[in-house]
């Protein structure tokens, strides 16, 4: 049996790794370094808890079979999954940490006397209340990650659902949220317990439920931060340091995300939060919208302004992820490539469904990392290129958000697409993008609509090149 | 008077805080969905309480409800364990440089 000292210098030892792992990830480089020491971490920290209660028995056996029950599981869904099915994927973890948590949290009330917290029904009150904020905010985060794996996997409409007295009745259980913690710290009735997490889980479904698909990358850092709180909640109740260190850390990871996910929509957190963007800005633009002459063009058209160009930018949206486009998009660009032609990649900080997505499925399809560029890095190349190639992209390129004060996006920053001598743009239709707003740079005088599915149309270009 | 060990757990907390905000904000942009994946496996570390709470029945009844809260915690954490771990380094494998022959 460990010392309590000793393996609380190994826990903070597992913190300090589990730092090195997010510091790795600085650069392309060092990250696989880092993700050594975050799994190096967590034996670290498995192995000094068996150690520390020393007990080797049944007991012992069957908590290493769930462990590898679960650890199979999660192998399989990481060697199975797609790179586009990753937003998916991160949401459907955020949902089973917050999960783990809750359950902790009723482990650590139903049986105090294992984690040294009083005896049931006489919890020290500085316990019950970290407990408490453990569990509801992982009762949070499970619900509100399970809506969110819904709505990117589909199976729930991306829309926002919103109905009246949506804020009002949100407001007031966070209230009851509050009482209920202090009823429960003042009586320590275990009915109180099960109502809170009821409540919780009720909560976190309400928070989800009326944000858009689009704003998906803000909702699955906050659940990411989220899940970093609760498992800090439960660290304060276990005195574990690890807990602690490493819930900072995730919490604040979370955080910084949805900031510069916010600020990429130009959008402060709590207008997201509170949803329903892209609903009611629809039926206002409806209605004036005029025909507009567009030019458009196929496949052959695109090859040879591509040919004949000396630099292309390529900015991949949600719509690439969608048609599985990047294998074909990399394709073209290696056919391109040995025409002498310079081409990068632009990539705006919310294309996509979460923070790095594109980069994600570039990366997949071979493409170098040194030839893809973030907003700030590229946009004013934009002005010297011959061609930008928009494929499954709207939104971020919409020059409205420069010019136009009364567009719902004004102010968003947007990748300055329509400097380029030329615009190819694959879409499906000129349907409006998430936002609800016409695109006016399908009307201008140097762009060249492409409509076709993104993969079909890239593959169309190859072969004419 | 003595401090409350609650005091010195509050400051690592804090610090911790301040820790991630500098680590994050130095992580390139390019590699955010490793971040969120390699936080989820992290986070999961929650799994230290998931053990105590598994391994805490006695003897005669390794499950009591605690313990089998206990022992679903454990696999759920597990999950997160190995498949975030593993997806962060299946991503990461495919950032490359660029080839020098091309």
């Amino acid at each position: 049996m460990l010392s309590a000292n000793l393996s609380a210098i190994f826990y903070l030892t597992s913190g300090i790794l589990f730092i090195l792992a997010l510091r790795g990830l600085s650069s392309p480089e060092t990250s696989r370094q880092g993700n050594f020491f975050g799994i190096l971490g967590m034996i670290i920290a498995i192995t000094v808890t068996f150690l520390s209660i020393g007990n080797f028995s049944t007991g012992f056996v069957v908590v290493v079979i769930f462990l590898l029950i679960g650890g199979l599981i999660g192998a399989f869904i990481a060697y199975k999954i797609p790179m586009t099915a990753m937003p998916e994927l991160v949401a459907g973890f955020h949902s089973l940490v917050g999960l783990a948590a809750v359950f902790v949290a009723i482990a650590a009330f139903l049986n105090p006397e294992a984690f040294n917290l009083g005896s049931p029904g006489n919890i020290k009150l500085g316990s019950l209340i970290e407990m408490s904020i453990g569990a509801v905010v992982g009762a949070i985060t499970f619900s509100g990650s399970i809506i969110a794996f819904l709505k990117l996997q589909g199976i729930m409409s991306g829309s926002p659902i919103t109905f009246k007295g949506q804020h009002p009745l949100n407001a007031l259980i966070l209230i009851s949220i509050i009482v209920l913690t202090y009823l429960l710290c003042s009586t320590q009735s275990s009915n109180l317990f099960w109502i809170l997490l009821a409540v919780s889980f009720l909560i976190g479904f309400l928070l989800i439920i009326p944000i858009g698909g689009a704003d998906m990358p803000v909702v699955i850092s906050m659940l990411n931060s989220y899940s970093g709180w609760a498992a800090a909640g439960i660290g304060f109740t276990l005195e574990n340091t690890a807990l602690i260190i490493t819930g900072a850390l995730v919490g604040s990871s979370g955080a910084i995300l949805s900031y510069i996910m916010c600020k990429g929509m130009n959008r402060s957190f709590f207008n997201v939060i509170l949803g329903g963007f892209g609903a009611t800005e629809q039926s206002s633009t409806s209605q004036n919208k005029e025909q507009r002459p567009v030019k458009s063009g196929n496949a052959d058209d695109a090859a040879f302004l591509m040919k004949n160009a000396s630099s292309v930018i390529i900015v991949p949206g949600y719509g690439m992820a969608v048609a599985q486009a990047q294998h074909a998009l990399r394709e073209m660009v290696d056919t391109l490539k040995k025409n002498d032609i310079k081409v990068s990649y632009a990539i705006h900080p919310v294309a996509g469904r979460m923070p790095g997505h594109m980069n994600v499925l570039l990366a997949e399809a071979n493409v170098p990392y040194d030839e893809v560029f973030e907003l700030e890095e590229i946009n004013n190349d934009f002005a010297n290129a011959d061609v930008a190639f928009v494929i499954g992209a709207n939104d971020v390129t919409n020059p409205a958000a420069k010019t136009d004060p009364q567009s719902p996006i004004y102010g968003m920053p947007v990748l300055d697409v329509e400097k380029c001598k030329s615009v190819l743009f694959v879409k499906r239709s000129l349907s409006p993008g998430y936002a609800g707003i016409d695109n006016d740079l399908f009307y201008k005088e140097n762009t060249l609509m492409l409509f076709a599915d993104a993969k079909k149309m890239t593959e169309d270009i190859t072969k004419n090149l | 008077m003595e401090i409350d060990p609650f005091i010195f757990r509050l400051s690592i907390f804090i610090l911790s805080i301040f820790i991630g905000y500098y680590v994050v904000w130095s992580v390139t942009p390019s590699l955010h969905t490793p971040l969120m994946s390699v936080t989820n496996a992290i986070s999961s570390v929650i799994i230290v309480g998931a053990i105590i709470a598994g391994l805490a029945g006695n003897s005669d009844s390794i499950f009591n409800i605690s313990s089998i809260f206990g022992f679903l915690a454990i696999s759920l954490a597990a999950i997160n364990i190995f498949g975030g771990f593993l997806v962060t380094q299946r991503m990461l494998a495919m950032y490359k440089k660029k080839k020098k022959n091309k």
